[in-house]
């Protein structure tokens, strides 16, 4: 969509200029290669890979990380195993809160650190991971331990018995973040965890696993090891495993369906999405406005529940398009560590190539394409914040999902029409509705096939709120009350 | 006593404002960190935005002659501007006016019974000739809260359009006292009102009720000014009044102007600060920047 030349233009070309904010990387002290850390120690890996990890702002190298091959997940494994029934199954859950409180406290502690490297390896802006990954982490660590000792009022009763060694693999998006949600409510239950991080992003992982160390976790308990996709299936795989926590794409998530049927392996399985949102024209249109912003430019839209799917009242369509145009001039993308950046970087080479190819494919399908006019970097991977309008549900970028700063919009003129559109997807983990009346959040929102819908807001999360999928978004919920159920025998 | 019925004023129709939003935007943008020479840029922008104000029933010709030679030069050492206008009650217009003279530093009045607005509409506008009579280059009514509470807009409405038409030339400045109005969606309805009935700028508060200027309030009137300018092309301007008074929250204050509405509101023409104390703080913040020092606050004149 083009900018009407015959409209009042607002002048975003400011002599206001911010001058760079970077937060200095000088609190993270990075090894030059990290090791497996099994049994409560890091390890080398028996054929000695290691590969580079790197900064996808600047394309250098962080550090070297360990490929972890079927022997070392066997290791990790035996001593998820052995520390189960040794040790952790037989603490009582008030000791083992003591240990869960103690790593959210020391995760508080050192979140500065934690918050910069999870930047410097990710490329999200460190105004994300500050404000919202690590304070979120830290607070899954804490309500969990809550539940540690308190299983028999969560399960009215029944007595909740582990499982025995959660196998957990989880994305890149969230890195430090989804390592919380995966150990907290395992270790609440009484279950022992070998997790493996993504291969893109496994420094947080590892830094969490030397603050395990201090915390002075009985070895075994928590096992760390990286790899790539042959790592994760090794674990899949592993007799020893009793579930199975994934989150990641839902291509994988069907590969570890496949493998685990005829086994008793528990899973859940957090997959992709393409989530509608929603704004009526009762709205209140400028918080909506930042609604979509949040909604899909979070995080690069790196993130399983994104608003990538926008409908718009059509009587209002104008109005919030001129709007929406105007608010990503002022989107500020760049330096992942200036305080002021609203856009990092994306997070893998790979990841832009497949941006690139969506939306190269939504050009030739016929869709307009608008995107913010702002410069990006040289160096490390960069996609501009983009809008696609003139699409529908056959486009493919409507289809699939991008997981990339990428919005679809299409216009509505009633509420039935729209929640047939937004249901018309093989997904369904998540959903946004904007509207000034409460009955008609009500009314959509139950007719929304989704696991989470969210009513005049995006992207809230809280460890006390259950998340989680339909149809293709995946099984299972984590997080609440809800999170631990997958995690225990109810006997 | 005026004679007015309960007459609705059908044409105002409003988006919606929701408050958590709001507070989220705002939240975000104070979160921008503004360092070295943006930050250098945007305290001098800040003081050549002031409305240096003193509305005291104490206040006195030496008051005035003080206040007046701090917004002609507000600090011997800086290269730095003059402010944008001293805001004084009507009987010291010309007093003020004069020892402006030669400068382009604009006198502002209060008027219209100011703080309350409670008074009829003749002596309102009585009062709004005789301040530019006295020579006013801009006045700063109050609207009548209790009207508009009332939902008697037209009401409301009607009395800033006659305002509008005492002033002649002078710009009109409407008063919106948005610490009484009790909601963002009645600051939004009295913003509209306001620029339909002819508000040269939109003001928060008259510095008078607590709670005064804030940021969530501001940028609903930004919002407000946003529309308009999209439907007609017209810039109104906004001046956020009362409890301002450090630099670094004027400086969250031209964030939100920045990422509103553009650099066109970046300017005295459509932006300013009604306070007193606030001057003194940019001061404070513009030497610091220049030395690497705080001085002693001694060293700054007090009005």
């Amino acid at each position: 969509m083009k900018k009407d030349k015959k409209e009042h233009a607002l002048n975003f070309e400011t002599p206001f200029q911010y001058a760079p904010a970077p937060e200095s990387t000088a609190p993270v002290k990075l090894k030059e290669r990290y090791a497996l850390f099994i049994d409560g120690k890091f390890q080398a890996p028996s054929k000695g890979i290691y590969l580079p990890s790197i900064n996808p702002a600047t394309e250098e190298t962080l550090a070297l990380v360990a490929v972890a091959d079927e022997s070392d997940v066997n290791k990790a494994v035996k001593a998820a195993a052995n520390a189960y029934k040794g040790v952790w199954g037989k603490l009582p859950g008030k000791e083992r809160a003591k240990y869960i409180y103690r790593i959210a406290r020391i995760l508080q502690e050192r979140a500065r650190e934690f918050a910069i490297l999870e930047t410097m390896n990710g490329g999200k802006p460190i105004r994300e991971s500050r404000d919202i990954d690590i304070p979120l982490a830290a607070a899954h660590f804490f309500y969990y331990a809550g539940w540690a000792d308190k299983l028999d009022y969560a399960f009215p009763g029944r007595k909740a018995q582990a499982l025995g060694v959660a196998g957990q693999i989880i994305p890149w998006n969230f890195p430090l973040l989804m390592a919380a949600w995966k150990i907290a409510p395992a270790l609440a239950t009484g279950n022992t965890v070998v997790l493996k991080p993504a291969e893109t992003t496994p420094l947080t992982a590892l830094l969490l696993a030397e603050l395990i160390q201090e915390a002075d976790l009985p070895p075994g308990v928590v096992n760390i090891i990286t790899g790539a996709g042959e790592t994760g299936a090794a674990i899949v795989r592993h007799p020893l495993v009793n579930k199975i926590a994934f989150t990641g794409s839902t291509e994988v998530g069907k590969l570890i369906q496949r493998s685990l049927a005829g086994t008793d392996k528990r899973y859940t399985l957090e997959l992709g999405g393409k989530a509608a949102n929603i704004i009526f024209e009762d709205a209140a249109l400028d918080q909506a406005v930042e609604g979509i912003i949040n909604a899909i430019f979070f995080n690069q839209g790196h993130v399983c529940c994104a608003g990538s799917r926008l409908f718009v009242q059509e009587s209002v369509a104008d109005q919030v398009m001129r709007k929406l145009r105007d608010r990503m001039s002022t989107l500020r993308i760049g330096d992942p560590l200036d305080k002021n950046t609203d856009i990092g970087a994306i997070n893998s080479k790979e990841q832009l190539q497949k941006i690139q190819g969506l939306v190269k494919k939504g050009i030739a399908e016929g869709g307009d394409m608008y995107q913010a006019d702002c410069s990006i970097p040289k160096k490390g991977f960069w996609f501009k914040p983009t809008l696609f309008t003139g699409v529908s549900a056959s486009s493919t970028i409507v289809k699939e999902e991008i997981f990339g700063p990428v919005l679809s919009i299409q216009t509505f003129r009633t509420a039935d029409e729209v929640i047939e559109k937004a249901n018309n997807t093989p997904y369904g983990l998540s959903g946004g509705v904007w509207t000034d009346k409460g009955s008609k959040i009500f009314k959509v929102s139950k007719q929304l096939k989704a696991g989470v819908v969210w009513a005049n807001t995006y992207n809230k999360f809280d460890p006390t709120s259950p998340f989680g999928g339909y149809k293709e978004s995946g099984l299972g919920r984590e997080g609440g009350l809800h999170g631990l159920a997958p995690y225990v025998h109810l006997v | 006593m005026d004679k007015h019925t309960k007459t609705p004023y059908e044409d105002l129709t409003c988006v919606t404002v929701d408050q958590v939003g709001v507070e989220e935007r705002v939240s975000r943008l104070t979160k921008r960190s503004i360092k070295k020479e943006s930050k250098v840029w945007a305290l001098k922008m800040a003081l050549s935005m002031c409305d240096l104000t003193t509305l005291e029933g104490k206040d006195s010709p030496g008051k005035i002659r003080q206040l007046c030679n701090k917004a002609i030069r507000p600090h011997e050492d800086l290269d730095i501007p003059s402010v944008a206008a001293v805001c004084v009650y009507p009987s010291l217009v010309r007093l003020t006016k004069s020892h402006l003279k030669g400068t382009k530093i604009q006198v502002a009045s209060v008027a219209t019974a100011f703080p309350s607005g409670q008074s009829n509409r003749a002596i309102k506008l009585a009062e709004t000739h005789w301040a530019v009579e006295e020579g006013a280059d801009e006045i700063d009514m109050v609207i009548s809260r209790g009207h508009f509470l009332a939902g008697e807009y037209a009401y409301v409405h009607d009395e800033i359009a006659a305002v509008k038409e005492a002033c002649g030339k002078a710009h009109l400045k409407v008063i919106l006292e948005t610490g009484e109005l009790s909601s963002l969606d009645q600051v939004r309805k009295a913003s509209e009102l306001a620029i339909r009935a002819g508000a040269d700028f939109i003001k928060t508060s008259t510095g008078k009720v607590q709670p005064a200027a804030t940021l969530p309030v501001t940028l609903v009137m930004l919002e407000t000014i946003r529309d308009h300018f999209y439907a007609t092309g017209k810039r109104i301007g906004m001046k956020p009044a009362g409890g301002i008074s450090t630099a670094k929250n004027a400086l969250q204050y031209l964030v939100m102007v920045n990422e509103t509405l553009g650099s066109d509101w970046l300017s005295p023409s459509l932006f300013r600060f009604g306070a007193s104390s606030l001057a003194n703080d940019l001061l404070m913040q513009l030497i610091k920047e220049k030395t690497g020092r705080y001085q002693s606050i001694d060293y700054f004149s007090k009005d």
